[in-house]
């Protein structure tokens, strides 16, 4: 494998680790990945960029996406600009692209858990016949706050779904990584269980956000990542990483604020 | 001079190829098609035009009808190029709504031309000749970009014939118990525009004005309204339209405004400014001649991570001539000297040169 370039963004989440390293698991395993963004400030990108490395981590790692806010058309662009073939991997059998732009539970009176269930099945069926492969695979869900609409706001059964893909990590040892957006909640007295679950039970936690100063040309906003590693002791110690960002269509830039070199 | 037009640069991404099979359709960047909203100057500011497939958020101001203006001028552009509509509000008889569409500018050229050069000669009318060769080719670019996109005259109504065809659909929402009839519209409407057929031949339109106004009976139910506007964003998403929704943030909890705001690929709001707030007219140029504010939120950003970053957020909405729908950027005026500060250096923010109340 070639000498990659790391950015800030991959030594946050703990990719850089495995560099030249094929007989090591994927870092992200067993992880879980909450995304968090604004509307100011969408962090789609960390979505492409952990989907381009997934790919790139090890030849047999395999890849589940759950497209709640954009088609396949829309992914498959954005990630040859980022130099990954999208098409060519689901021909190949390392991306199962599940759309569910239109998936909606049924309605009022009837159990709301029966849509959920069967889309669990789905993602469940797929794992079991991938991990037989002995493939590292990730699961990515774009939007959990679709998820919810789709789920008729019930955010019981949204959590019990989260939940389940959690056990997935550790029964199978696959990477959860899931967008949400935060300032739904902010202003939400009732509704604030499943973000407050999710930034729980979260291993590595990235907050996009924009810069107080507004928007700019060369800084499209601010990245925080926590990573809530436990060591074998059981003594928790989180590493934080601030940085900022700026959006180009082949990658990301990051650097730390104020360091950055025309 | 503060419009728009001065600040493309030859660096500018040159988006303004007309396909050739229709006037009404232009390329956008990633693989897009554009289609205009019916204000030359928003066109510009997005980069050209809302993209076919995106779902356009207007925040109304819950005390003026200003996303009417939008609403009118991007329903009277699709109507003109004779692209297929679906309007759908709350009104009783939404059709009564198409009376007052504004119509298009009689023959290009002699308004566009009159008013470039009103501006110049406002300039420096001495130096008029020198203005004469890129005068021209102004003129000629606006001659080619005419049929994509009109200026539209509001005090003239919409020639009848051009609404009463068969590609027009009204829909009222006010009776109707839920969503699922304005759904299964919507649906039909857009598998008629659906893009797998290659080589697009139309673009469609709709228009959903003052989505979960309390008229409507369903707009209690939140999540409901959300479910509807999900599934349309997903349906638009794989068909030649656009789709834009008006709607009161006011009146909907701040989280499920929120939540329709992410779901928006192009989100804009509108305001209306007070009649007589002292202090802001004596902070912005031009104050007497706006009408309100417009923010752009969002530029929608299909087929791209690459998030659009305006040099402007915020323009002031006028009426040119009391006719015509003009956005321009924010001026603020130079700061009196009178008060003492040692800023009046900074005050405009692209050289105004109407208004100086400084005095040398």
């Amino acid at each position: 494998m070639e000498h990659k370039n790391w950015n800030l963004l991959d030594e946050a989440l703990g990719l850089h680790n495995n560099d030249n390293d094929n007989a090591k698991p994927w870092p992200l395993c067993g992880r879980f990945v909450l995304v968090e963004d604004c509307v100011d400030t969408s962090a789609a990108f960390v979505l492409h960029h952990i989907l381009k490395r997934s790919f790139s981590s090890h030849p047999s790692s395999a890849v589940l996406f759950l497209a709640f806010s954009h088609p396949f058309s829309h992914y498959d662009r954005v990630l040859r600009k980022l130099g990954c073939n999208l098409t060519a991997q689901r021909d190949n059998g390392r991306l199962f692209f599940l759309p569910m732009l239109m998936f909606q539970c049924p309605g009022e009176g009837k159990p709301n858990h029966d849509g959920l269930a069967s889309m669990f099945e789905q993602i469940e069926r797929v794992i079991t016949v991938l991990h037989q492969d002995k493939k590292s695979i990730s699961i990515i869900i774009d939007d959990i706050s679709f998820l919810e609409v789709a789920a008729n706001g019930s955010s019981d059964d949204v959590l019990n779904l989260l939940h389940y893909c959690l056990t997935l990590t550790s029964e199978y040892g696959c990477a959860f990584i899931a967008l949400d957006h935060k300032d739904i909640y902010l202003n939400d007295g009732e509704r604030t269980a499943v973000i407050l679950e999710m930034e729980y039970l979260a291993d590595i936690l990235v907050k996009a956000e924009p810069l107080a100063t507004g928007l700019a040309k060369d800084v499209h906003g601010q990245l925080m990542v926590l990573d809530k590693e436990t060591h074998q002791h059981g003594i928790s110690a989180i590493k934080s990483y601030n940085f900022h960002f700026k959006i180009k269509e082949n990658g990301t830039e990051c650097f730390y604020p104020g360091t950055k070199i025309q | 001079m503060t419009t728009t037009r001065a600040r493309v640069s030859s660096f500018s991404r040159n988006v303004s190829t007309v396909t050739s099979q229709n006037p009404g359709l232009k390329h956008g960047p990633n693989g897009t098609m554009l289609i205009s909203s019916g204000i030359p100057d928003l066109d510009k500011i997005l980069g050209g035009g809302f993209p076919l497939g995106s779902l356009v958020m207007v925040m109304e101001d819950e005390e003026a009808p200003h996303h009417m203006l939008l609403l009118r001028n991007f329903m009277s552009q699709g109507l003109v190029q004779k692209q297929p509509l679906l309007y759908a509000s709350a009104s009783r008889d939404p059709k009564r709504f198409l009376g007052t569409l504004p119509s298009p500018a009689s023959p290009k050229g002699d308004k566009s031309s009159d008013l470039s050069h009103e501006k110049d000669i406002r300039i420096a009318w001495q130096y008029k000749k020198y203005f004469g060769e890129p005068q021209l080719n102004l003129n000629s670019n606006n001659g080619g970009q005419q049929d994509y996109c009109n200026d539209f005259d509001l005090r003239k109504p919409l020639d009848r014939h051009l609404f009463s065809g068969n590609n027009v659909d009204c829909v009222s929402i006010k009776d109707s118990p839920n969503l699922s009839s304005l759904q299964d519209q919507c649906a039909g409407f857009l598998a008629k525009l659906s893009r797998n057929e290659g080589n697009i031949s139309s673009a469609g339109r709709i228009a959903i004005q003052s989505f979960c106004s309390p008229q409507c009976k369903y707009s209690n139910e939140e999540w409901h309204m959300l479910s509807f506007i999900r599934s349309l964003k997903s349906m638009t998403q794989s068909s030649n339209a656009v789709v834009v929704v008006t709607f009161p943030p006011s009146l909907l909890s701040p989280s499920c405004s929120l939540r329709l705001q992410h779901m928006a690929d192009t989100l804009l709001s509108v305001r209306a400014i007070p009649d007589e707030d002292k202090e802001l007219a004596k902070l912005l140029t031009g104050y007497q001649d706006m009408i309100g504010l417009l923010n752009v939120h969002k530029a929608a950003r299909l087929n791209t991570q690459v998030p659009v970053i305006l040099e402007a957020t915020t323009f002031s909405i006028k009426l040119h001539k009391r006719r015509f729908l003009v956005l321009e950027c924010l001026n603020q005026a130079p700061v009196d000297g009178s008060s003492g500060s040692s800023y009046g250096t900074s005050g405009g923010c692209s050289g105004s040169t109407k208004v100086g109340t400084l005095d040398f």
